[in-house]
Formats: structure tokens, sequence, C-alpha cells
């Protein structure tokens, strides 16, 4: 769809490419005073996706929110990919979103059927995941941004925080990476427009049945890729279980295209901070992974996939479940005791 | 010496503005960019383009020299 305005162009950062580096909301948070409740079972204290309030026996809520710059100059594409972004973060929790409310920050100038349009795609991506938006803020400012704070239940027993993960589980990945790479290109006009198309159509695409699926499953813990890209949740999740996982290179699948983008230098300034941050805990131990591998393994992905780690008895299963429905799920590593690096690349 | 002033830009814009300017075909460019992202980022477009490239820091700021 043509729009008058190019959306993308409004905004300096692509989608979770604008993501505040996590070395620098660590430090954020640094000496911050936080209060505890024993109902808040995943709160500030933890790099989870989502914070968990257990309400009885039976039910914990769970709240989170996320909002970008627009990655996309659809209008309706991009309300839809920022609303199966926010949502993700419920999913990776094991949880099931039920209301939701829009943050939005537009331009004065800005027509009026436009943000009508992210506001649909916003409220269609949300019914689809089978929640409400009850309501929302809007507010004017120079960079268009969107997203949605939303609240979900899960039960107790059944959290899928991304500090889980045990000795013995298979790593597995639901969709491929190069999303940032490919759009940062896309900014540049070097990417053709049916590729755009599959990455946008990948974005939208809800994270709801791979959750629903590995409910079946003995999971240990999950997280949703995004901002911090496959290395950054790699590392959130090897050093809050006190596991390495390792990462078997040759089997994480990634875009082709985005590939021979990344060696060009057509890198989102996030996967610098992702690598910045997660660098020193991550050994490149087998040398023949390229830079431009490492780059992809790097890139800030926005509405990435589920980073799974799954008993290993349970992941034959699982994989052959999920590919069912979701072909480019993959197993792509392992878990060990603590080694001398938090994330093997092998 | 071509001379390319890409201060104040964020990606891929630096890049961008390599590749347009490298079409002419020159032997020598010069590049100044003021944050790491843009400086790996046109190192590695420069040299994917066959160009020798030297970075010099000063006050936060890179200037990228390319050679042929």
């Amino acid at each position: 769809m043509e729009t008058q305005v190019r959306l993308t162009k409004l905004a300096k950062c692509a989608g979770c490419g604008a993501k505040v580096g996590a070395g620098t909301l660590v430090h954020l948070l640094d000496g911050f005073k936080t209060h505890k409740d024993p109902n808040l079972i995943v709160g500030y204290d933890r790099s989870d996706d989502a914070s968990v309030y257990v309400l009885d026996e039976e039910r914990a809520l769970v709240q989170t929110t996320d909002f970008f710059p627009p990655i996309v100059d659809d209008p309706y594409l991009y309300g839809q990919i920022a609303a199966a972004n926010a949502l993700s973060d419920v999913y990776a929790m094991g949880g099931t979103p039920k209301l939701a409310l829009n943050l939005l920050c537009i331009p004065e100038s800005m027509d009026r059927e436009t943000v009508t349009e992210i506001l649909r795609g916003g409220y269609d991506k949300v019914y689809e995941a089978g929640a409400i938006i009850s309501g929302g803020h809007t507010v004017h400012g120079a960079e268009p941004l969107y997203g949605l704070a939303v609240s979900g239940f899960v039960h107790p027993q059944k959290v899928r925080t991304n500090s889980g993960a045990r000795p013995g589980d298979v790593l597995l990945l639901t969709k491929p990476l190069g999303v940032g790479v490919l759009t940062t290109a896309a900014k540049a006009e070097m990417v053709e427009t049916e590729v755009m198309q599959r990455i946008y159509r990948q974005m939208a695409t809800l994270n709801r049945r791979a959750a629903e699926i590995m409910q079946n499953f003995d999971v240990h813990s999950c997280t949703d890729v995004t901002g911090f890209a496959l290395l950054g949740h790699s590392y959130e999740m090897a050093q809050g279980s006190g596991c390495t996982l390792h990462i078997n290179v040759g089997s994480v699948p990634y875009h082709k295209e985005a590939y021979a983008l990344a060696e060009m230098g057509l890198i989102p300034a996030g996967a610098y901070r992702n690598r910045e941050y997660a660098e020193a805990g991550v050994s490149v131990v087998n040398k023949s992974i390229t830079r431009a591998t490492q780059d992809l393994l790097y890139d800030p992905q926005t509405s990435g996939g589920l980073l799974i780690a799954v008993n290993g008895r349970d992941a034959g299963g699982l994989l052959r479940a999920l590919r069912d429905e979701i072909p480019a799920a993959s197993e792509i590593g392992y878990v060990t005791e603590q080694t001398d690096a938090s994330v093997m690349l092998e | 010496m071509k001379k390319i002033d890409a201060r104040g830009l964020s990606c891929p814009e630096p890049v961008i503005l390599t590749r347009n300017a490298l079409a002419s075909g020159d032997s020598s460019y010069e590049i100044i960019v003021d944050n790491n992202a843009s400086k790996e980022n046109v190192t590695r477009f420069a040299e994917h383009q066959g160009y020798k490239v030297q970075i010099a820091e000063e006050n936060g700021e890179f200037t990228l020299s390319l050679q042929k």
C-alpha cells in the first residue's frame, strides 16, 4: 500500500533496533531501591520479558510493555508488527494475553488516516491473539512511536522465565534471524520488495502457536528474541540459569539475503550495542564462524521468535510439533553446566 | 580526493552516501563519521568494494581514508 508519508523516514532507528542497550539498561537500574512483594515472582531484579504477579493458586497476572518507531512504511502493517512484538513477551512467559492498552506518539503533522491505520493494525492483531485493546494514551512528539501495554494470565506453576534452563536441555528457535539487517538495508533501498514482504509477514506473525504448543512439553525456560538479538538473549538466559548455552551456529535459521548485506556493512547500530553487551560472555569456539554470521547472531530482531530450552527427552517431540505449523523452527544447541563462557558458538 | 561528511547521520545513511560517492570510481576518498556503528559499517562497505581503509580518530570523530 502506498502512503503519502514514508513512515520509516520519520524514524532514526527501526523497530527494536531503537532499544536501549542491555548494558546501558543494567546501569540505569543500578542502585535503584526496589520494594519486595511475595506475590511478585518475576520483577525488577530479573532481566525477564514480563513481570508476573500471583493472584491465587490458579492464576498469575503477566504484564509487559513494548513500543518502537516505524519499521515499515505501511501504517496498518506497522500497527500489526508493533502489537505482535508487544504480545510476544506474554507468550514468552508461557501466558495468554487478555487486555492491551495503546501507547502512541505521533507528530502533529501526521494525517488522520495514517494514525487510524496504525491503531487498526494493532487492534486487529490483538484481537487475533484472543485479547482486546481497551484504551490507551496518545501524545505528540517528533518521531512516531507505537506499541502496547499488555496484561495476560498464566498458571503460577507454568511460568516460563528466561532463567530456568538446565543442563541437558535442548535449545529451539522458532523464527529465522536477519530482520534488523534487512530492515536497515531496506531503508537504503537495497532489498527486493518480495523479500521484505516475507520479512514483514514474519514480524506480524504471533508467537501464539509456538507458546501454545510448548505447553504440552517439559519446557524449562523461554524468552523471545528481540532487540538484544539471539546472543544478547542467550547471554541473559545463561546468566539467569547459571548454565552455559552452546549454539550450533550452522543450524541457526536466518534469511539468506541478510548475509551478503551484513558483509557489506548494512548493520543496525543496535547490533554493535548487543556485541558490546554480550561479547565478554561469548566464546567463538568454532573459528570458521565468519564475522557476517556473528553480525546476524547480534542482529536486533523485531517481533522475533521464541528461544526455548526444553528437557532433552522432549526436544524431538516439541520440534516435530512446532514444525507441523512453523516450518522454520529449528534445534540450535544445548545447555550444560556452567563453563568459562556463558555462550559458546560451535 | 573526494570528501564525504557523514557526521550526525545514523545507519544506513553513511553507507548510502559512501555507496553513492564511490559510484564516481575514484581511487581515494575521505569519509568522516561520528559514531562507532557508522565507522564499522562504512569500513566494511568500502573493503567489500575493494578499498583499503585507514582510520584516524579525533574527539570522537573518525576520518576514514579509502585507497584503491
